[in-house]
């Protein structure tokens, strides 16, 4: 029952909104069956399948919202859910930025590779061969190995009283994996997420692992300060993540964050970072498929968020932008950073003196004013001399902000997809080379 | 960004950090659907399919949690009410060792049929992964309880409150805050009710209601002339309690820089001390960064505890089964084994403790069937105990589990999760206002900010709500960008004084996250006011 085809989806929608007294209702229906197997020390330990589904009902009278959520879909359950929703909204009092539900939308069509019918239904063998492909290596290497590897099925739908229906279906495949030395000495790490299995390839990656694995133990202690860094893509998309996820109009408008000006107004239109930096979203980017539709059901789009270091577009809650007179711009989805030319080997080889950092993690705001963030490095971290990598140095604790990291700005090298450790999103990172970014403290972490 | 991420926060536009990855819209009802216990005949009709289904095909053990999940979300900013959201979400867990290997499947289709199909499936990955494994899973004995039942303890059950009254507070608390300088607040009310119904082939049938609640806001005031804004947090906690916990009591409030509460929270008082703070904020000398003298109230330590103390205790962790996400410990077993190893100086005693009454880890069961309890931590000091459950217990030379498996929900696996992990109270009487007068150089810090540790637990870096100097034993002023970084190991030696147990109070967090696909724990950390030396103070100012 998770995955519903579009005529199911609508006529089980169908059949809520016949339930509805409300002036306006809406529906909205997901489900996803997955699959996945977790191993460390070099052996499984829990693993399962995992089916679910869950249809929300938004009613409103007037200005007033109630919304209930369920996942029993006989006739009484769903009359329970928009019954239990009309009971909320009736005692909620009215919302001034309440804003009536969309009328009918035109949505691009489906990206191709959003969705991956084998990927969606691979077998528990299919996982289970997948993950002995990464243990050989661990054995082969003596590392001892732990990793996870999921595939998702899921689609998404919703309909409402004025007409909108959007419908989307889609695949993924996540993999991650660690190595650590049997000493506890080295430690390497590598991930991807995608739609399609057949670009996943655990052998590979696990090898990545390995080498970093092997290549980071015995890391000598430097002393912390201000350091010319190289962000591995999947070091860089934890610290951007959380510049283009926090490009928000009202607050910005409102006086709360860090594009907002003394004096009032924003930076919208600004330069914020080195003119190198263009920070795009497009669904139909072959690299990224996303959505075609975001959950309030307003259209996904190209948006250009930073062109040129400019700060070109904001993202607008419908109430924000209506009372602003804008575009209603929804938040951004499958984000590309363009890169350059040169690959992470050429960044390193024009390095005097640098840090390579292969990973960052636990990534927390210190100054949302500044948007200064604190994390440490894991996973493999390099001292660079003369273009070379010369010895992996011991972990250290960062404080800096994406925004001052991106005006230090030194080169960029290939776009690659990379997913965040922290935030589990997928984005088009290049390699980065940056000046000055400041380490505070050691780790004594592996 | 995938369909599935935007319904998890599309929900709310309030603080999205705060409520990093809670399931808003995703899984959770109603909350009227049903009454407890009142269905357990048919739970235990439909766990028996599972039993004997499993059995039948070859599975050794087999448990299943049939979960009924009911939350509540009230959010406002504001004089704007900005959702009220019902969810209930009902399934089961099926959980099987066949061929020595872990299987798992979770369905919401609760027919014979259905749950027979979900127990196979679960077998069949079981067998499947079997091809992996190196040593079959040893499961410490556990004597089945029968029929039984357990409740948490609260006087008035959130969800008989009338959403009006929720609303109601929730408006004079921003009202509270806006009259006294806010530029923005927001609030929500955020109510869990978690009906479990556990059965295992080792004889146990056990049913349990779970009740916790979640009073919060965040005041932010805004000098338009500079452009800087400042933020204060609540001050109460997330309570394993019910609407009891939000009639404030004069008994239960500690009176310091601010007001401090116990088991009872004045939320009303607190948005507007929150708002004149605030304020203050904006005036703070900008701390000069160096070696400080510490003074952590509750609610900031109760944090600290957590990620230097809960996690690194987490037996999974310290034996590599979080290595490729949430990482290891460096509480190794070698350390344990030792007997000697010194964590903290020797006045510091952590317990685990999954009784403690208010307590947002407090159960009856946990999520295999194991009865809760209490056990040292750090002992004067030494390590001398991990968290473990059922197929760990062996390892660290254990007859039995000490019950700290947990799911999020019925479509999650169970498995190793952090009890509530507490800094006992000092045995001297000694109040926070005592402690302030012996230090010559200090920070006094209260509430939680922002906080970081590495993947081995040794390195963190903590933030807070208010931060006052101390000098020669007085408060001289609020400081602001403040940040404490240290090494567990050090810090906890530093820790020179602990109040008595009339300080002692619990924080606590809905989100522990570890596990993947990632789970939530909520949980609660006790303390009392308590005092480090020497500790590292950075400035966190910037310009951009």
């Amino acid at each position: 029952m998770a995955i519903l085809s579009q005529e199911e989806a609508q006529a089980l929608m169908k059949k809520a909104l016949s339930f509805s007294k409300a002036d306006e209702c809406e529906i909205n229906l997901n489900g996803s069956d997955s699959g996945n197997i977790r191993y460390a020390r070099n052996s499984v330990s829990t693993s399962g399948a995992i089916s679910q589904t869950s249809l929300v009902v938004s009613s409103a009278f007037g200005k007033k919202l109630g919304v209930a959520t369920i996942n029993e879909y006989d006739d009484a359950s769903l009359e329970k859910a928009v019954r239990r929703s009309e009971e909320l909204a009736q005692l909620a009092p009215e919302n001034p930025e309440y804003v009536p539900f969309l009328g009918p939308q035109t949505y691009s069509a489906d990206n191709p590779k959003l969705f991956d019918q084998k990927t969606a239904e691979m077998e528990p063998k299919k996982r289970t061969d997948m993950v002995a492909q990464s243990l050989q290596v661990a054995k082969d290497a003596n590392l001892t190995a732990a990793g996870f590897l999921q595939n998702t099925g899921s689609f998404a739908a919703m309909m409402n009283s004025h007409g909108l229906f959007a419908y989307n279906k889609y695949s993924d495949i996540n993999f991650s994996v660690t190595l650590r030395s049997a000493d506890g000495k080295g430690s390497g790490y590598a991930s991807r997420d995608y739609e399609d299995f057949n670009d996943m390839d655990t052998l590979k990656l696990t090898k990545v692992a390995a080498q970093k694995a092997n290549g980071s133990v015995t890391a000598k202690a430097i002393e912390p300060g201000k350091y010319t860094v190289i962000l591995e893509p999947a070091a860089g998309i934890v610290l951007l993540e959380n510049l283009y996820g926090a490009l928000d109009a009202r607050s910005a408008d409102e006086g709360r964050s860090f594009l907002s000006k003394a004096g009032g107004g924003t930076k919208l239109g600004e330069k914020l970072v080195d003119e190198r930096v263009n920070i795009y979203s497009d669904p139909q980017d072959p690299r990224l498929p996303t959505a075609s539709w975001n959950g309030d059901g307003r259209p996904l789009e190209r948006v250009n968020w930073i062109e040129k270091g400019v700060i070109k577009n904001l993202s607008y809650s419908r109430f924000w932008a209506q009372k602003k007179g804008v575009k209603a711009v929804p938040g951004p989805s499958g984000i590309i950073m363009e890169g350059g030319d040169a690959s992470l080997e050429d960044l390193i080889k024009g390095t005097e003196k640098g840090i390579l950092v292969t990973r960052l993690w636990y990534i927390r705001p210190v100054d949302p004013q500044t948007l200064l963030y604190t994390g440490l490095t894991r996973d493999g971290t390099f001292y660079i001399e003369n273009g070379q990598i010369k010895f992996p140095v011991k972990n250290f604790r960062f404080n800096e902000s994406p925004v001052i990291m991106l005006n230090n700005l030194e080169a960029l090298g290939r776009t690659e997809r990379t997913v965040s450790g922290e935030s589990f999103q997928s984005a088009m990172i290049p390699p980065m080379k940056i000046r000055d970014f400041t380490f505070s403290s050691l780790s004594d972490a592996v | 960004m995938k369909r599935k991420d935007f319904l998890y926060l599309s929900g709310m536009s309030f603080g999205a950090a705060m409520l990093n990855r809670i399931p808003v819209l995703g899984s959770p009802v109603p909350y009227d659907v049903i009454t407890p216990g009142a269905d357990v005949a048919a739970k235990k009709r439909m766990a028996d399919v599972v039993l004997n289904t499993a059995k039948s095909k070859g599975a050794t053990y087999a448990d299943v949690r049939i979960g009924r999940y009911l939350n509540q979300y009230v959010i406002t900013r504001e004089d704007k009410v900005q959702n009220v959201v019902n969810t209930e979400s009902y399934g089961m867990g099926i959980r099987v060792i066949a061929n020595g290997s872990w299987g798992f499947a979770a369905t919401s289709d609760m027919t014979t049929d259905g749950i027979a199909a979900a127990t196979n499936l679960a077998v069949q990955i079981a067998k499947e992964n079997s091809r992996l494994l190196k040593e079959p899973v040893q499961l410490a004995p556990q004597k089945g309880y029968g029929e039984v039942s357990w409740k948490t303890p609260i006087e008035v059950n959130a969800f008989e409150v009338p959403i009006k009254d929720k609303i109601d507070l929730l408006l004079g608390v921003n009202n509270a805050a806006m009259t006294n300088g806010a530029s923005y607040v927001d609030s929500a009310m955020f109510t869990v009710n978690e009906q479990k119904y556990f059965a295992s082939t080792d004889g146990s049938y056990i049913d349990q209601d779970i009740h916790r609640l979640w009073p919060v806001f965040n005041v932010t005031k805004i000098d338009s002339k500079t452009g800087k804004f400042e933020t204060r947090n609540s001050l109460g906690s997330p309570v394993g309690m019910g609407y009891e916990y939000l009639t404030p009591k004069a008994s239960e409030k500690i009176q310091s820089q601010t007001t401090l509460y116990r088991n009872r929270y004045d939320m009303m008082e607190d948005a507007k001390l929150a708002a004149i703070q605030a304020g203050e904020k904006h005036k703070a000398k900008s701390v000069e960064a160096g070696k400080y003298d510490l003074v952590l109230d509750p609610t900031n330590l109760y944090l600290t505890i957590h990620e230097s103390a809960g996690h690194p205790s987490e037996l999974d962790r310290v034996l590599g089964y979080e290595a490729n996400f949430a990482g290891t410990s460096f509480l190794t077993l070698d350390k344990w084994k030792s007997g000697k190893f010194n964590y903290g100086s020797k006045l510091v005693n952590i317990k685990a403790d999954k009784l403690q009454p208010g307590s947002l880890g407090y159960v009856g069961y946990d999520d295999e069937g194991v009865k809760c309890g209490e056990w040292d931590i750090i002992k004067d000091g030494t390590l001398v105990n991990y968290q473990a459950i059922r197929d760990q217990a062996h390892i660290i030379g254990l007859k039995e589990s000490q019950g700290c498996c947990y799911a999020e929900s019925w479509d999650n696996v169970q498995f190793q999760r952090m009890a509530n992990i507490s800094l006992q109270p000092g045995k001297a009487p000694l109040a926070p206002a005592e402690l302030i007068k012996n230090v010559e150089k200090g920070i006094y810090i209260i509430g939680d900010g922002s906080y970081s540790i590495d993947q081995q637990r040794y390195n963190f870096q903590f933030s807070g709500q208010l931060f006052y100097e101390i000098k020669n034993g007085q408060i001289a002023g609020m400081l602001k960008d403040v940040a404490y970084q240290s090494n567990t190991q050090e810090f906890w030696n530093s820790c020179s004084a602990i109040c008595d147990e009339r300080d002692y109070r619990l924080g606590g967090t809905f989100f522990d996250g570890k596990g993947q696909p990632p789970q939530s724990n909520a949980v609660s950390h006790g303390s009392s006011t308590a005092r480090f030396n020497g500790v590292n103070v950075i400035n966190t100012s910037r310009k951009i």
